[in-house]
């Protein structure tokens, strides 16, 4: 039986490989390349991605974990405008070379739905962010920006 | 329509245009001198003029960025010094990157000097094109070239008002003369519309949507994945290798030997055995399923833990002195209390968040590649060298950069994409996992140091002998090189201390991995011993270590090296980038100033300094620490303050002082460690660099404004990181820390 899952509200199917990472499915066969390969284990974010709106590492789950299930990566975060988030990537400058930068705006894109409208402390951020790498060293920009993201969802 | 313009008369021509229908294209040879190149200059007599900067009839500015972008902003960066220039609406200027040309001149992106070394030659570009706009604008009115002014994407006839727009004006620039560039105004300093002012930056918005196309996301028709299996060993080679269960996983296509490394490593495959596949997860696969018995290797008994131990040792006799002033060995001999302490640093890898990836297509015996590069004229020649072509058959194009910190300034992984495109016949892309990067890297070298200073009766430093021990970046280029070379001495060579006394030694050694360039490179070791050494002298005078930074800094003014000293300042003259403690006292000052330098601090929390003068520029680094009782560390504050000359864009500058304090920390938590020749950590769970919750809570940067010419940003922020840091655990502890990385657990 093939593997149904929806990408960014598309039906997809695979036949292949059960035990293959989301990621690759993602990259190789969608060419959805704005999910990241940094590690294959898990270990820096850079392929986060949602599935039923809940942040997974994609490089670590197999296909046969998504099977019916609902995924959502950086191309369909959001529909015509841009999530509030990339908005305020954008305006702190928040990406230098970008390549993590999908994923954190994933994982923050998950972090701040119970947070939007309220605020958000640095140690719930740093908490909620430590398992995404990013080796130009974004860190304090991207706490800025989803402080302000949070606030500007009230 | 295409007319081929003749070229201008003067003998110092370096612009050519051609009319291309209405398309005005201007070229300019980007030597690494400050010399514009004649059309004798150019190679085979002819080129390409479209490689630089167009424009339509539409007024859309096209820039040819001719450097690698990785994160530092240079494809805004340069465009801004052209543009003002050029008088250009910023709306209206588009940014191409360029392929691998030697016509660019220099285009390995790296040193900091993407901004340095084309300051001067862009803002004559942009200058000379406005002119020769203007100069259009005044044929069509006929009217004199001097009541015509460009002005923000329009040229305006001043006595009359009348106006022309930049697209209106291509045709006729195109068909005209290009003036001689010495006729083109600079604009002044207060005219200036784009340099030192931060404007939008176009890339963001693909890079936050994903569409940012980096060197893992090529993707041609028919093109294959290739993982390779490579030696553990540097120089080990493949002794047999059984390929059954690899080529029975579905869509492993082939699996096939590379030819073994022979020394030099310098930029050749490091060999192994390739599986290439119809996807990732195949080769992957592939791979692991893949026996491969190695051969040994000469570095099969490399330990680096005894290395280091051997290199330490090293700095207990003199090595070749390369500075030497007063007379050191009788001040540390003659009754004066000695202060001594060596210091050691090992192994980094650069570890960008995009591994080493490159896309090769072959055929009709020419090579079109896709690579993350730096260095997109090493690709061609390492890879024409490899297939036995030409230079000229390796078409690179040149892809985002997933960060890079010189691991992408070398073409290894290029050439296996070559390699294997030749052989399987399809395009390949050879991917790199993690593990590959951190287990077959361009390792930053291992380094020993020794200090020993002698202090007067009053605490004042009157002797400072240095030595180090290091294999040389050289070793990966010839085996045989035992010698650092001069600019891998910056940072200690030009240490400007006012010592009466002062002798600097070097030794070499083998290196037993292949050592290259990472972030800052020999600066990062050499700060790290200094600047710590500089507060343990503080700490023996019992002075504030920032007072007495200063002092051993002494009073302002340009320190003269003398001839005897081989001082290499970043390829530039010492006219224009000095060795200015002027300029060194300044960020000092500020940057101790904004932390608020001898606020009472609470225990288990304390400030630490530091400042180095590197690329040309000079950055003061604050750290505020929080030793925890486990030994953790938090960081609630740093204070930056660079001088940087003249600066193209501030939030440039802010980011890269923030990341180079984060790469900086990295640099002080991680190492890489081999054991029997191989390199022990793997990913991220051994390599730990620094995470959100391990960076500074605030990182302050404060930006001197300075009209000296621009200094180099990219890696200047991360030599004083590391010293600060530990600087400040000792204020906070007590505990001196000389070895990296920090080990946190013996902080508890």
């Amino acid at each position: 039986m093939p593997i149904r899952l929806r990408v960014n509200g598309k039906p997809e199917t695979f036949g292949g490989d059960a035990d293959m990472p989301l990621l690759w499915f993602l990259r190789d066969y969608l060419h959805l390349t704005g999910t990241k390969y940094g590690c294959g284990a898990g270990l820096c974010g850079a392929c986060t991605v949602h599935v039923d709106g809940a942040a997974l590492r994609s490089c670590s789950t197999p296909m046969s974990a998504v099977d019916g299930h609902s995924v959502t990566t950086i191309e369909g975060l959001a529909d015509d405008a841009l999530h509030r988030l990339q908005v305020a990537w954008i305006e702190d400058s928040v990406p230098q070379c970008g390549y993590c930068q999908p994923g954190q705006i994933m994982q923050a894109a998950a972090l701040i739905q119970r947070y939007v409208g309220g605020t958000i402390s640095d140690e719930d951020i740093d908490q909620g962010m430590f398992g995404n790498i990013c080796r130009c060293g974004t860190y304090t920009r991207i706490r800025t920006a989803i402080r302000k993201a949070v606030q500007e969802g009230s | 329509m295409k007319k081929e313009q003749l070229p201008c008369s003067s003998r110092r021509q370096f612009i050519q245009t051609m009319a291309q229908g209405a398309t005005f294209v201007v070229a300019v040879k980007l030597l690494p001198i400050a010399g514009l190149a004649t059309a004798d200059d150019l190679p085979g007599g002819r080129w390409r003029p479209d490689i630089l900067l167009s424009l339509d009839g539409t007024g859309l500015v096209t820039f040819t960025c001719h450097r690698s972008e990785m994160g530092q902003k240079v494809r805004v960066s340069l465009a801004q010094v052209i543009a003002d220039e050029l008088e250009a609406d910023w709306d209206r200027i588009r940014v191409e990157q360029a392929d691998g040309d030697a016509r660019y001149g220099d285009q390995n992106t790296d040193g900091s000097q993407s901004v340095r070394m084309n300051f001067a030659r862009l803002r004559q570009v942009g200058a000379t094109v406005r002119l020769a706009l203007e100069t259009a604008a005044a044929t069509i009115w006929k009217v004199p070239v001097s009541e015509c002014l460009a002005n923000m994407h329009v040229v305006t006839h001043t006595p009359s008002g009348k106006t022309l727009a930049y697209g209106q004006l291509a045709e006729v620039a195109a068909s005209l003369p290009l003036p001689a560039p010495d006729q083109a105004k600079l604009k002044s300093r207060d005219q200036w519309k784009y340099i030192g002012r931060t404007v939008t930056d176009g890339d963001l918005l693909p890079i936050v949507s994903g569409r940012t196309v980096f060197g893992f996301d090529v993707n041609l028709p028919g093109m294959r994945t290739a993982l390779i299996a490579r030696p553990p060993v540097l120089f080990g080679s493949v002794k047999s290798f059984d390929k059954s269960a690899a080529m029975k996983v579905g869509g492993v296509e082939h699996v096939l030997e590379l030819p073994a490394l022979a020394p030099p490593a310098a930029f050749k495959a490091l060999g192994g055995v390739a599986v290439v596949a119809t996807d990732a997860w195949s080769a992957i696969k592939g791979r692991r399923a893949l026996d491969v018995q190695w051969a040994p290797s000469v570095n099969d008994d490399y330990d680096s833990g005894e290395f280091a131990a051997s290199l330490l040792k090293m700095t207990d006799v003199p090595g070749n002195s390369v500075r030497n002033e007063g007379d050191v060995e009788a001040a540390l001999s003659s009754g004066n209390r000695i202060v001594s302490a060596t210091y050691y640093v090992p192994h980094l890898a650069q570890a960008p968040m995009e591994p080493p990836c490159a896309t090769a297509r072959f055929e009709d015996g020419k090579v079109e590649m896709w690579v993350c590069t730096q260095s997109p004229q090493a690709v061609q020649e390492s890879v024409s060298g490899a297939l036995g072509i030409k230079k000229e058959a390796v078409t690179v194009h040149v892809t985002a950069l997933g960060g890079a910190f010189g691991r992408k300034a070398k073409a290894d992984f290029a050439v296996e994409a070559a390699i294997l495109a030749r052989e399987v016949g399809h395009p390949v892309k050879v991917m790199w996992t993690r593990e590959d990067d951190i287990q077959h890297g361009y390792y930053h070298t291992v380094s020993a140091q020794r200090f020993d200073a002698a202090l007067d009766a009053g605490g004042r430093a009157i002797a400072w002998r240095q030595r180090a021990a290091f294999p040389s970046i050289l070793t990966t280029f010839n085996p045989a090189a035992k010698v650092p070379i001069p600019p891998e001495l910056r940072g200690f060579i030009d240490n400007p201390f006012d010592i009466p006394n002062m002798r600097m030694e070097v030794d070499g050694a083998g290196a037993h991995v292949r050592i290259g360039w990472l972030r800052s490179v020999t600066a990062l070791f050499f700060g790290f011993g200094a600047q710590s050494f500089a507060c343990e002298l503080a700490v023996a005078a019992g002075r504030d270590p920032k007072d007495y930074l200063l002092e051993l800094i002494g009073p302002p003014r340009n320190v003269d090296l003398g001839k005897e000293v081989a001082f290499d300042n970043y390829g530039d003259p010492i006219d224009t980038h000095p060795l200015d403690t002027a300029r060194l006292r300044n960020v000092i000052e500020i940057a101790a100033r904004r932390a608020q330098w001898g606020r009472k601090m609470t225990p288990g929390t304390g400030l630490g300094i530091a400042a180095c003068r590197s690329f040309s520029s000079y950055v003061a680094t604050v750290v505020e620490v929080e030793v925890r009782k486990d030994g953790s560390l938090l960081l609630p504050a740093v204070y930056m303050a660079i001088d940087a000359g003249t600066v193209v864009n501030p939030d440039h500058v802010r980011a890269q002082c923030e990341g180079g304090a984060v790469y900086g920390l990295s640099c002080a938590l991680a190492q890489v460690t081999a054991r029997n020749g191989a390199v022990v950590q793997s990913n991220f769970h051994d390599y730990p660099v620094a995470r959100i919750n391990d960076a500074p809570k605030v990182i302050d940067v404060h930006i001197v404004e300075s009209d000296a010419p621009p200094a180099g940003v990219g890696e200047a922020p991360v030599p004083p990181f590391a010293p600060a840091l530990c600087n400040a655990i000792h204020a906070a502890t007590g505990r001196r820390i000389r070895v990296l990385p920090i080990d946190r657990k013996a902080l508890a």
